[in-house]
Order: C-alpha cells, then sequence, then structure tokens
C-alpha cells in the first residue's frame, strides 16, 4: 500500500505518523515545499520574539524522527493530481504514484486588492521566510503597520509589540479578532492594546500604499484620509486552502476541499485535511473550513485511519475554538459563541479588569462560549460543549455565576453530590 | 502496573492541603494558585471535591501540541509537559476538555499533574483518603472516562 501526503504541516505529519502506527509495512510519503523540516506556523510569533529559535518550531524534534518511521519527507510541488491514474505531477519534474492521496496543503494569506500591495518590504507572517524578513525589519522603533487584526494579525501583534515597534493596527470590521470575538471582548481587547501604547485603528479600510518620505519607506493612505508613515508593513488579512493544483480534477471544492466524515474526497481515494478540508463543524452540522490547530490535528489522524481501512473512524465534527494572547490579555472562543436561535445566555462584565465571561445555551446545554482574562481551567467549556452535557440545575447557577464552569463540569458528569448517590 | 490518582469528592473535606503541597512540590511556593490539582467548593451542598488531569488515553493535550512539547511517561503513564520545548501557545488548554491544563502567567508556560514521576504530593498529603493512588484499575477511571467518551470519543 502506498500512501501519498501532500503538505508537511500538522495535518500531514500526524496522518504520516497514525499510518504508520497502523500498518507498518506501508509506504508512507510526504511532499512539502518548503526547505525546512517540517514546523509549526503556530510557533512563528515565538520565535519572533526569541522565546525559541528555529528549531524550536519544528513539528518534530528528533532528527531523525522521520527516518526512524520510515516516512519519506520530500520536498517538492505538487501541481497536479491525476485521480484516473492514480498519481501526483511534481514541480521538479517527475510524478508520484499512489493508491490512497491525503491533501494536506493547508492554506495562504490572501494579498488584498489594495494599490501598492505589490511595492517591496511587504510581507505576511505566514512562512519561516517571512518571519525572517520581519525579525530584519522590526527593530526597536521602527514605524510597523499591521493590515488585519484577526487572529493571525493579533499573534503576531503581540510578537511586534514585544520586539520594541512603534505599531499600528489596521482592522476593517468594528472591533479587534472579529471572527472570534464579540462586541465587548473585540472592543476590551482595543482598548487594552491601546493602553499598551499600540494604535488601533477599526472600522478602517487601507486604500493605498505609496512609496514614503522623509526617510520613511511607506506612506499608508487608509479611507478616513489618514496616512500612516511606515518602515514595515505586515498583512494578515485572512487566508485561503490551497487548493489551485486541484483544477479540472474530479475533487470537489467549495471553499475548501469538500470531505465526508470519513475524511474522503469526492474520489474514493483521496482524503483531505486541515486547513485546505471543509469539515463537519460540530456546533452548527455544516461544513467550513476552520483553520485551526486542533482541527487539523484531529482530521490528519481521523483521515490516516479510514486510509488504513478503519472504516469505523467517523468524524463527529470539530469544534471551533481558538486562543489567544494578546499583550498578556487572553481570550478564547468556543463554538457557538455568537449564540445559537432561541438560545439563551449569562454573562459576567468587569471591564474594569478586563474581564469577560459569556456563556451560550441552547436548552441546557452548553453549546458557545467567550471568554477574556480568565484562564483557569477553560478547557471544560469546550468539554461541556462536546459532550452536549445536560447542566440541569446548573444551568440556572451558571446564569447568576458564569466562572462555576467546573464546578458545572463535575457536579453534572462526576460522583459529586446527586451523582454519588449522596443527596 | 501503572498507577493512577483515585479521587473520592465523598471524603473531601475541603481542607485544601492538597493544593498547598502541589504548589510547594512543583513552584517551591505554598500558593494554591499555583497548583495542579483544584479543589472545588459546592458550597450550596457543603461537598467539595477535588479534580485534576485523569491522565486520559485520548491526550487532547498532547494532540494538539503544535511543537510537541506535551510527552508521555513512559514509566508513570503522566502526560508531561516539557518546559523547554513548550512555547506558551495554550492551544493545549483550550483542547483538554476536562480543563485541567493551565497556563500559568509567571513562566509563559502551560501547566499540568504530572504525578511527580510517580510520588504524588496531593495524595501524600491527603489527611482523609480523599486523593489516593492507587493501580489503575481501582480508580473508577473507566466510568469517568466513559462519560467523555460517549461525545468526545469518536472525535479522535
Amino acid at each position: 500500500m502506498k500512501h501519498l501526503i501532500i503538505g508537511a504541516g500538522p495535518s500531514g505529519v500526524i496522518a504520516a505518523e497514525t499510518l504508520r502506527k497502523l500498518q507498518p509495512e506501508a509506504s508512507v510519503t510526504i511532499v512539502g515545499d518548503e526547505p525546512e523540516p517540517p514546523y509549526s506556523r503556530m510557533a512563528l510569533p515565538y520565535l519572533l520574539i526569541g522565546k525559541i529559535g528555529e528549531e524550536g518550531t519544528y513539528l518534530r524534534k528528533d532528527a531523525g524522527h522521520f527516518d526512524g518511521l520510515r516516512i519519506d519527507v520530500r520536498r517538492d510541488r505538487v501541481t497536479g493530481v491525476d485521480t484516473a491514474a492514480r498519481k501526483v505531477q511534481l514541480a521538479g519534474g517527475g510524478a508520484l504514484p499512489y493508491d490512497r492521496l491525503l491533501i494536506a496543503t493547508g492554506s495562504r494569506p490572501v494579498s488584498p486588492p489594495i494599490p501598492g500591495m505589490d511595492l517591496s518590504g511587504i510581507y505576511p507572517c505566514w512562512t519561516l521566510a517571512d518571519a525572517r524578513h520581519i525579525a530584519r525589519g522590526a527593530v526597536p522603533g521602527a514605524k510597523v503597520v499591521l493590515m488585519g487584526a484577526g487572529f493571525i494579525g493579533c499573534i503576531i501583534l503581540e510578537a511586534l509589540a514585544k520586539r520594541g515597534v512603534d505599531l499600528t493596527v489596521v482592522e476593517m470590521a468594528d472591533r479587534m479578532v472579529p471572527r472570534m470575538m464579540d462586541n465587548i471582548a473585540g472592543n476590551l481587547i482595543k482598548k487594552w492594546c491601546e493602553a499598551k501604547g499600540v494604535h488601533v485603528h477599526t472600522s478602517a479600510k487601507v486604500v493605498a500604499i505609496e512609496p514614503g518620505t522623509g526617510g520613511r519607506q511607506f506612506a499608508v493612505r487608509l479611507d478616513s484620509g489618514t496616512v500612516l508613515a511606515a518602515d514595515l508593513i505586515i498583512s494578515a488579512t485572512g487566508v485561503r486552502s490551497n487548493v489551485e493544483f486541484l483544477q479540472g480534477s474530479d475533487i470537489r471544492i467549495d471553499h475548501g476541499i469538500l470531505i465526508d466524515r470519513q475524511m474522503r474526497t469526492s474520489n474514493p481515494d483521496v482524503y483531505a485535511a486541515g486547513d485546505v478540508a471543509q469539515g463537519l463543524d460540530f456546533s452548527t452540522g455544516e461544513y467550513s473550513v476552520q483553520a485551526i490547530q486542533p482541527t487539523a490535528a484531529d482530521h490528519g489522524q481521523l483521515a490516516a485511519r479510514n486510509m488504513a481501512g478503519r472504516r469505523e473512524a467517523i468524524h463527529r465534527g470539530s469544534v471551533n475554538m481558538n486562543v489567544l494572547d494578546t499583550l498578556g490579555l487572553i481570550s478564547s472562543s468556543f463554538g457557538l459563541w455568537m449564540g445559537a436561535k432561541d438560545g439563551d445566555s449569562a454573562e459576567l462584565c468587569d471591564p474594569g479588569r478586563y474581564r469577560y465571561l459569556n456563556l451560550q445555551f441552547e436548552d441546557d446545554v452548553l453549546v458557545g462560549a467567550t471568554s477574556l482574562g480568565l484562564t483557569e481551567h477553560v478547557g471544560v467549556l469546550r468539554g461541556l460543549i462536546q459532550t452536549r452535557t445536560r447542566l440541569r440545575g446548573w444551568k440556572e447557577r451558571l446564569q447568576e455565576d458564569p466562572t462555576r464552569v467546573m464546578e458545572a463540569y463535575l457536579g453534572s458528569t462526576q460522583a459529586v453530590g446527586f451523582n454519588a448517590g449522596l443527596i | 502496573m501503572l498507577r493512577a490518582l483515585k479521587l473520592e469528592p465523598e471524603r473531601c473535606t475541603g481542607c485544601l492541603q492538597c493544593e498547598m503541597a502541589c504548589s510547594f512540590e512543583n513552584e517551591q511556593l505554598f500558593n494554591p494558585s499555583k497548583s495542579r490539582i483544584k479543589v472545588f467548593n459546592f458550597h450550596d451542598d457543603g461537598r467539595f471535591a477535588p479534580y485534576t488531569c485523569t491522565q486520559c488515553a485520548e491526550a487532547w493535550c498532547l494532540h494538539s501540541c503544535p511543537v510537541e512539547a506535551i510527552v508521555i511517561n513512559a514509566r508513570t503513564g503522566a502526560k508531561e509537559v516539557l518546559e523547554d520545548i513548550c512555547v506558551g501557545c495554550k492551544v493545549c488548554t483550550i483542547a483538554c476538555p476536562f480543563g485541567t491544563v493551565n497556563y500559568n502567567h509567571d513562566t509563559g508556560k502551560v501547566q499540568k499533574c504530572d504525578l511527580c514521576g510517580g510520588q504524588p504530593a496531593c495524595a501524600e498529603a491527603c489527611p482523609t483518603g480523599a486523593i489516593t493512588y492507587v493501580d489503575i484499575d481501582q480508580t473508577g477511571l473507566d466510568r469517568m472516562r466513559a462519560h467523555a467518551q460517549r461525545s468526545l470519543g469518536a472525535s479522535a
């Protein structure tokens, strides 16, 4: 059996390791198009602040890890897939045959259609190569404009601020991290960042980037008419699944590659996982591209089990969730954090102390949550959502004090009180 | 034989000696907020529940870590955080459905129960036998995990 995996990110690597475990005799090959060993993009901000070196971003720390598992990691780029002949074409020439193919090609930053985006010195923060460029330009006192305050923008924001640059953030939405934080939390994060000396423009658009004057490299023009001087521009305006190489194939694509609950694409020998896959969302029951680390890990493992013939490995859906540290203010959101139709909620809001917790219920089941400034036991929010635990009387207590989520979980599931048969 | 922490809320009096012992063992501080085991207070019922990582087989934290900073100690079965490798991204803190991996602001890393390498200080400190370190098949963990399994299990 020949397993071929396109993409050397977390999904591809976990799939390869799982395949090796399940099928010791099979051939397992990963094709990745970056020069470094498989690494984590999530770790790049920590590289930028010097918390780790480049090797600290590597997904596997042992240099002999892949060889030891007889996983062949090749550097090349796949330019096309011939599903009839079951082979992929490589940019470096030649083709690789497969019996089962996993597409884990991830996503890449989109470049917004703004005049001047083609000027040199504007970088995304997506690859190790990008991080090296940014590290050179983001020196103390440099004027840096960060376009986009989404999740990726915000994790870079922290790294940039710690490097001592004079930082300005421009975000189109009316708050920071709009796809992860509600209005209250997103604006508290903005206020926090401003208090830490970061200039934040929300509901603002960059309309043009022009060569700068007075020794500055760029002049960044906003729709309000404001012009920002910049030495370095970082673009974090969203990502898109890498699917272009599949054009003309029989693999169906919507926002990402459409997969079923066994991670299979419209072609029975081809699977997809991670940021490129449009998989089942636990909360909505719909298929969407989540583009988050835990989902990439789940997808990779499930895809591998199915590729190895374990048909019982059915995807129950991934809970969309994220955690973010913005200059020391930690926030997270889970599932239907924006609320369910006909649902109700519980809320604690202490803006003076930058604390916020919002719980969303459907009947007596937790379906979503947003937290800010609270880091203890936040994982239990995921647990309660994904187990669909009936909270019964605990819902009312949570509406009085939403911080008691851990007690609600223990009281609903463990040998405490009623469950122990003591009451 | 692997051993595990057996937690019996019905024996807990809420004295918090486990939290002090854990904090001192791991952080050299008597500071319950640094403890990896927590006693939850059900004051309406006059009851307490000690709770910490069950070293679950699914190891959500380990699988979600982007940099391989959480590993299994083959001798104790504990899932341990390698502090040198952890970058502090906190993904494990949202992935753990039991809420037992937490971020430590002082170190900039995450922390969780590591069974103290096979001699859990909390169990030694507990005066009422609410926390004991016993053969894994005596812990009732299967029952606790079965609950988690019902909905979480098949997604990984």
